[in-house]
């Protein structure tokens, strides 16, 4: 396999209004595993499944949102070289120290034209998963919650998705799996995966810039994405859609929020990428099944609540 | 002990338990005379204006929906809005969520 460059969604810093009742709902509800907490009291968590030492950081603060989505690359040459060839398309870059999040190496940060932060990085350390690499048993016992199994990805809200899909597919690599167009030829959707997977990162046209519309986290069957359901309603989570299937993914989903309205998905079952396809295109007219197949429009939240 | 909250948009009356929030104590009712967003004081759907002189407490919110100055003139988010006495409210963000998908347009917000 060869996905040398960018290889996945490494982290992402969602700021959170305050930080027990998100503890709370990202450990207790989720399922994540709590691994760290800083001097700046950031909170450090991890999914079951995940080899390195944290994919969410928590932080407290006014208004909630996403700080910065980070992707990790495949070693500090392939992160020299991408960075080179952001400066030369003329993104500015800064680079943050190792060590300013804890057990993170020097993370190049950015901001693309929807007006988000992203940043690339090499190196994390490395603590293994729940189930270890030895003659491993394939799920560890005494997992809470929804027992999610990884961050997954993020889909974001912002304006120039044109100007954003070159940065993605001719500078970072990513490949354009699926998009929204519109009849004059317009980006209202696109889709990238830097992987096998259908999508890593998403974004929807919205005229205002850097806004925040889910983290995911996978799951491996319906009937997982149904117990998490029932989670929600026992705990009286709120629930903005599902579970229902996306027609764009094929992801079976629920869709829901944080304490701090953040929202959240859970997921599973997309398909497999391979970068010799060509993007799947949905028209504008058909954007209710594209998002939400069963219901085949959009539910009033979908364009409109974000943070 | 239970509130009276009336919508001022509508006239629209539903109870309000004490300690519970305005928007639950709406959706519990099946009612849809505020927006519903994230309902947890994020996005702002929810905005409303407390008309009058009124007692009521707020759990925090959003700083990008509800700035300070907002708050001294009685706007708060319904799903963090608590009553300490019958309330009167006018909803702020019901247009702002009512949008065209194939223009793509958005409410703006800070």
């Amino acid at each position: 396999m060869s996905f040398r460059g960018v290889m996945r969604p490494g982290h992402a810093v969602i700021r959170v209004l305050e930080m027990e009742p998100a503890v709370t709902h990202y450990v207790e509800r989720l399922g994540l595993i709590k691994t760290n907490e800083d001097a700046q009291g950031r909170v450090y968590l991890k999914a079951w499944d995940e080899h390195d030492a944290f994919s969410i950081v928590l932080r407290e603060a006014d208004a909630p949102g996403l700080d910065v989505m980070a992707f990790k690359v495949h070693g500090t040459a392939e992160l020299d070289r991408l960075e080179a060839d952001l400066r030369a398309y003329g993104v500015n870059c800064e680079r943050v120290a190792a060590g300013e999040l804890a057990d993170c190496g020097h993370r190049v940060r950015f901001e693309i034209p929807t007006g988000h932060a992203i940043e690339l990085y090499a190196e994390k350390k490395y603590v293994g998963n729940l189930v270890g690499n030895h003659n491993p048993n394939p799920w560890p016992e005494g997992l809470k919650g929804m027992q999610v199994y990884r961050f997954d990805h993020c889909l974001l809200y912002g304006p120039k998705l044109a100007d954003n899909l070159d940065l993605f597919t001719n500078v970072l690599g990513f490949d354009l799996t699926e998009r929204i167009v519109t009849p004059d030829g317009g980006l209202l959707a696109t889709f990238f995966s830097c992987s096998n997977k259908a999508h890593d990162i998403a974004f929807v046209h919205h005229d205002v810039p850097d806004k925040f519309h889910h983290a995911s986290f996978m799951l491996m069957t319906w009937e997982e994405v149904l117990r998490a359901a029932d989670i929600m309603s026992m705990h009286d989570i709120a629930i903005d859609i599902g579970p229902t299937r996306h027609g764009i993914t094929r992801g079976r989903t629920i869709y829901f929020f944080d304490p701090s309205g953040n929202r959240n998905e859970v997921f599973c079952g997309d398909y497999t990428w391979y970068p010799d396809r060509e993007p799947i295109t949905w028209e504008a007219g058909e954007i209710g099944r594209a998002i939400f197949y069963h219901d085949r429009r959009l539910n009033e939240n979908f364009l409109g609540v974000v943070t | 002990m239970a509130f009276t909250i009336t919508v001022a948009d509508t006239g629209e009356r539903f109870p309000c338990a004490e300690g519970q929030n305005v928007l639950a104590a709406m959706v519990r009712l099946g009612r849809r005379d505020i927006p519903v967003g994230c309902r947890g004081g994020g996005c702002g759907i929810c905005r409303v204006q407390v008309l009058g002189a009124a007692r009521y407490r707020t759990l925090k919110m959003s700083r990008a929906q509800v700035s300070a100055a907002d708050e001294a003139r009685g706007i708060a988010l319904a799903c963090k809005l608590l009553p300490e006495a019958d309330l009167t409210v006018k909803a702020l963000g019901l247009l702002e969520c009512r949008l065209n998908p194939v223009a793509g347009g958005a409410p703006h917000r800070g």
